[in-house]
């Protein structure tokens, strides 16, 4: 995954960008079924893989597929970005362990879904009910998000269609 | 625990850098990379590292998928699955809009590399002042 990464950051045919792009999101679907979180890696190799890249490749179709060269060399946002590295990195030293039980992410809201859960919901899938009905309005957010996005693009694009008219 | 607190290994903390390095990159490329395109990927690539970070802090080892089961005692943390299949959905209008918006300034200016867009932008300005 570090060496697709790496390979995106350096070529220049966006092409093989995106195609290398759907290959990450391919890879880290893999990784969050490692880390058991399947409905998220199902939908990441079915979004980040699928739709995204068709959206990409679309909006290469209507763009130039070359990277014109940087004009000067990239040492400033290395720089930055790596300072930023180092200061999440120390930031990192106080988060607990990989897989510590006694962490504060496990013993604060999860045991109560995971046990009174098959009383007030009984939908076995915990990640589904807690989706769609303790955290119902989330979702509703999020569906509101995603219809302004596909408003915006229809309007963004549909504009352009009467500009060629006349 | 502390940055001199002892008992703290390197394996513990492995997917914290994985995660960290994959944001560096994500965060290189969106500042680096002139070409709009490019940066979008780069803030894809920065957006799946989010996910890591969600994600693996609820990962038990020995445990399985948050799926209800009598064979099973131990399972995951369900609820950085919920906000990261959010963020997932979200990240994608947001790709969709920006790329939106890159084909209409492909359109206006007939470039998507940032320098030349900002030139064109700027000179007709100059032009305007030398009038």
């Amino acid at each position: 995954m570090a060496v697709t990464v790496l390979v995106i950051a350096r070529s220049r045919n966006l092409f093989g960008v995106i195609v290398l792009g759907g290959l990450y999101s391919f890879l880290m679907a893999t990784v969050l079924v490692a880390m058991d979180a399947v409905d998220v890696a199902m939908t990441e190799a079915s979004v980040g893989a699928g739709i995204s890249t068709v959206l990409l490749l679309g909006a290469l179709y209507l763009c130039k597929s070359e990277e014109t060269r940087p004009v000067q060399a990239p040492w400033l946002p290395l720089v930055v970005s790596l300072a930023v590295g180092a200061v999440l990195a120390y930031g990192t030293l106080g988060l607990p362990e990989f897989s510590d039980p006694k962490a504060p992410i496990h013993t604060h809201v999860v045991p109560r879904y995971l046990t009174e859960l098959k009383q007030e919901v009984d939908v076995p899938n915990v990640v589904t009910a807690v989706l769609a009905s303790y955290r119902g309005y989330d979702t509703l957010g999020e569906t509101t998000v995603v219809f302004t996005a596909g408003a915006g693009v229809i309007a963004l694009l549909r504009r352009r269609r009467k500009d060629r008219k006349p | 625990m502390t940055l001199a607190g002892t008992g703290m290994t390197l394996g513990g903390h492995f997917t914290y850098f994985i995660t960290l390095f994959l944001m560096i990159a994500g965060l290189f490329i969106v500042i680096a990379r002139g070409n709009l395109i490019k940066k979008l990927v780069g803030l894809s690539i920065f957006q799946t590292s989010v996910y890591l970070l969600y994600i693996a802090p609820g990962k038990l080892v020995g445990g399985t998928a948050p799926i209800l089961s009598d064979a099973f005692t131990v399972y995951s943390n369900p609820l950085p699955h919920v906000l990261i299949l959010t963020a997932i959905v979200v990240g994608v209008a947001t790709l969709a809009l920006g790329l939106a918006l890159v084909v209409r300034i492909r359109e206006a200016y007939g470039s998507i590399e940032e320098d030349e867009i900002l030139s064109l932008d700027a000179a007709p300005s100059r032009a305007e002042q030398q009038e």
